[in-house]
């Protein structure tokens, strides 16, 4: 029986050829055509005294800031669940659609919006990190109360479109393997000691990766009698993801900038151009 | 709400509660789901109990006010109810007489709260010192070879979280006791003091893979509570987005199904279709999971369908073929064969729904049984399959990956012309029920609103929550090497159940 059966199964899986995307955080990427990232915000269309923007952001991630002659609204991606009600509500154009998901950083400072969003500091290369990890790096996921969204785009990481291996990076089931502890969820109370049970078993060095809104912020879900707000105050975060959910690229492009096989592309909340400066590392 | 039959409300004294209930079931009805909320303050609950009465006929609604007295339990009588009565111990504080089994559900062992969550008033405090569960004396000195194995709820590979016990004696597993509440984020409570329009953006971040059809019963309850009419294009659009979620998640579950059954190649194709099915999604609404979309009163915007004639058909082919490999794979059937069986008359009374359900031979589906949204008028086919295993589970979503197509077709090729939205203000106090089938059953939404016109009380009843219920039944007295390819085939989620 097993010839029979399987002969079909190894004869599809060999003329049907790769399939994987050739994606490795350079320019565009086809498969992700269309799809809606972090809404732009351009403040200098705002009018004054509007606060519609403010109203319909569930999260809480856009907040009026008082300024010199007026309040205007300010945002935090890190709370951002990409549900582009604040496009809709926007009676100026002031917030935009935009495909910006590659929203991975290093800092949670940077996923703030700020008016004078400095140029991309040159990544320096830490060749220690790179050479210890560069191509075998190992990830412990933890799920601290996640929707199943962040978790369905993990799970699309190890199909064969983004088929993650070949870069290197592996999903371990124990932790005293793993390099690197990826949280999703907004860390309910009952996951929160089992989460830290996890990166205590974890062995140095270790990261720690806020993968999702939920994790980075709390986002729509956190809070509560049930809840936390994020990783931040509960563990030492390396990367924060913000998305609801990031998509596999997003969550690639975070990894390699983990890695420092990419450079970090959001400053203040806004991304740098598609072309990667000279010199700067390539995956 | 267009084309849904209206819902009656009948108020019942606690008394009548065990004779209805019981006459009710001898007429051939299913209890569905029961909660509590406070309409007239923090000590005064009031019972709402939700059945159907059958085929064709609309959900039935009892309320009843409870009193000083606690209400009797109907758990001896719809075994189904029990989880919902100890929800509604845990989170509401109402007791029920004679509950079977008075173990809190939600809150974890070791958990308390100062005061129950759901009640209005200050948020509760919350103490929690893990403590171990209570699991039936077996073993003992005279079975030395009956071991405990607890599993989670940081379990392997990137899977949501769970706590699972096992009793078991060489290969056999004895008993099976799951914790499935490690991820309850109180999202009940999260909609109180919402605007009904912000409402919809937290019912899609209840269970991400069922963000359509969460966002759709969320929808449809707000509908029924302002008495508004969703313009025609809305709803056939809905159902085109419905059935795209059906896609991508019955495409997940057959490549999650191979990876049980170690088919590696049929594991790959699977995960690579689900793929191509969510990029379909972000073409068609900029989002992988289809959020964004959806709203009271019909969609925010026109979702984009230049070029899903042509990837729907490219998908079909390359979906039957598949089918069509799995049919001739003798070594994979035979795992699912006669694994993980629930018995009808199981099924119906522990509550088990959609294609868990339609796999046992239960011809029931509320998108045709009570029909919602545009779906009388389109080429709905309902998969039954009879042999209540893993196989017959499987044979369900295959048959409906292609039905699901065939619907989407037929929108695309009658979609009528129209505005996209209507007004939608549910009035001060008003309430709503609503449903829809999701890829794993139904689920329901049961909202009211307060006298400032935001949300009071929103009630979910998920279809994981019903399926986990149902699912230990086919785990006690089977074998280790069964259960990872049974779990498979029921597809749950941990977030619907725990939310």
């Amino acid at each position: 029986m097993t010839l029979k059966t399987i002969l079909p199964w190894t004869l599809f899986g060999l003329t049907e050829g790769r399939v994987t995307t050739r994606w490795r955080g350079e320019g565009t990427e086809p498969g992700q055509a269309a799809f809606l990232g972090m809404p732009r915000f351009d403040p200098s269309r705002c009018e004054d005294g509007c606060r519609e923007c403010v109203d319909v952001c569930l999260p809480g991630a856009i907040r009026l800031v008082p300024g010199e002659n007026r309040d205007y609204p300010t945002v935090d991606y890190g709370r951002c669940v990409v549900c582009q009600m604040c496009v809709e509500a926007c009676p100026t154009g002031a917030f935009t659609r935009s495909s910006d998901w590659a929203f991975g950083s290093r800092t949670r400072e940077d996923l703030a919006w700020t008016r004078a969003a400095a140029s991309p500091q040159g990544v320096t290369l830490k060749r220690e990190i790179r050479r210890v990890f560069g191509r075998s790096f190992h990830i412990r996921h933890v799920d601290a109360g996640s929707c199943n969204g962040c978790e369905s785009e993990l799970q699309a990481l190890n199909n064969p479109y983004y088929n993650l291996h070949r870069l290197g990076v592996f999903f371990t089931a124990s932790p005293r393997f793993a390099d690197l502890l990826l949280v999703t969820g907004p860390v309910t109370y009952a996951m929160r000691g089992p989460l830290l049970a996890a990166f205590e078993a974890m062995p140095e060095p270790r990261f720690v990766m806020a993968a999702g809104t939920c994790a980075v912020s709390g986002g729509t879900n956190g809070g509560g009698w049930a809840c936390g707000n994020g990783l931040d105050g509960v563990l030492p975060v390396n990367m924060y993801l913000p998305g609801c959910p990031p998509n596999p690229p997003a969550i690639i492009h975070a990894l390699l900038i983990l890695l420092q096989r990419l450079p970090q592309r959001v400053r203040g909340g806004q991304l740098d151009s598609l072309e990667p400066a000279a010199g700067e590392p390539h995956a | 709400m267009s084309g849904s039959p209206a819902v009656m409300i009948e108020d019942l004294a606690p008394a009548e509660l065990v004779t209805r209930c019981q006459a009710a079931l001898g007429e051939g009805a299913r209890m569905q789901f029961m909660y509590a909320w406070f309409p007239e303050g923090p000590t005064a609950p009031e019972l709402r109990y939700v059945l159907h009465p059958g085929r064709g006929c609309p959900p039935h609604i009892w309320r009843c006010r409870p009193g000083d007295e606690p209400p009797p339990s109907l758990a001896t009588i719809a075994p189904l109810l029990s989880w919902y009565e100890r929800e509604t111990t845990d989170l509401c504080g109402v007791l029920f007489r004679g509950e079977p089994l008075p173990q809190p559900l939600v809150l974890l062992p070791g958990a308390t709260v100062d005061r129950p969550p759901l009640v209005p008033g200050p948020m509760p405090h919350l103490s929690y010192t893990p403590s171990p569960q209570d699991l039936p004396q077996l073993g003992g000195a005279t079975r030395e070879d009956v071991q405990l194995l607890p599993f989670g709820p940081i379990r392997a590979d990137v899977l949501e979280s769970a706590q699972f016990a096992f009793l078991y004696a060489g290969e056999t597993i004895l008993h099976y006791h799951p914790q499935l509440f490690f991820k309850h984020r109180g999202m009940e409570q999260r909609f109180e003091g919402l605007s009904p329009i912000l409402g919809a953006v937290l019912a899609e971040r209840v269970s991400g893979v069922g963000t359509v059809a969460h966002a759709l019963a969320y929808c449809h309850a707000i509908e029924a509570a302002a008495g508004c009419e969703v313009p025609r294009r809305a709803t056939w659009l809905r159902v085109l987005l419905a059935e795209l979620e059906r896609i991508y998640n019955h495409l997940h579950y057959l490549g999650h199904l191979c990876h049980t059954t170690t088919l590696k190649v049929g594991e790959a194709q699977g995960k690579y279709l689900e793929e191509s099915a969510k990029q379909i999604n972000s073409r068609v609404s900029g989002s992988r999971l289809l959020r964004g979309l959806l709203t009271p009163g019909g969609l925010r915007r026109e979702p984009q369908l230049s070029s899903l004639v042509a990837t729907l058909a490219q998908l079909e082919t390359e979906f039957q073929q598949y089918a069509d490999r799995l049919a001739a794979t003798t070594s994979h059937l035979d795992r699912l064969m006669t694994t993980g069986i629930l018995g009808q008359q199981l099924a119906f009374d522990q509550g088990a729904t959609g294609p868990v359900e339609r796999a046992c031979g239960l011809d029931r589906d509320p998108r045709r049984d009570q029909s919602y949204g545009a779906y009388a008028e389109l080429p709905l086919s309902i998969a039954i399959a009879e042999s209540c295993d893993a196989y017959a589970r499987q044979q369900v979503r295959i048959a409906e990956i292609f039905n699901s197509i065939a619907v989407i077709r037929a929108v695309l090729a009658g979609l009528p012309d129209g505005p996209l939205r209507t007004e939608c203000r549910p009035p001060p106090r008003g309430e709503g029920l609503g449903w829809a089938e999701t890829p794993r059953g139904t689920a329901y939404y049961a909202v009211h609103l307060g006298a400032d016109g935001r949300l009071a009380r929103v009630k979910i009843k998920s279809p994981s929550f019903s399926n986990w219920r149902v699912f230990p039944y086919t785990v006690h007295d089977s074998n280790m090497m069964d259960y990872a390819i049974n779990e498979a085939s029921f597809g749950l989620t941990v977030a619907g159940c725990a939310r």
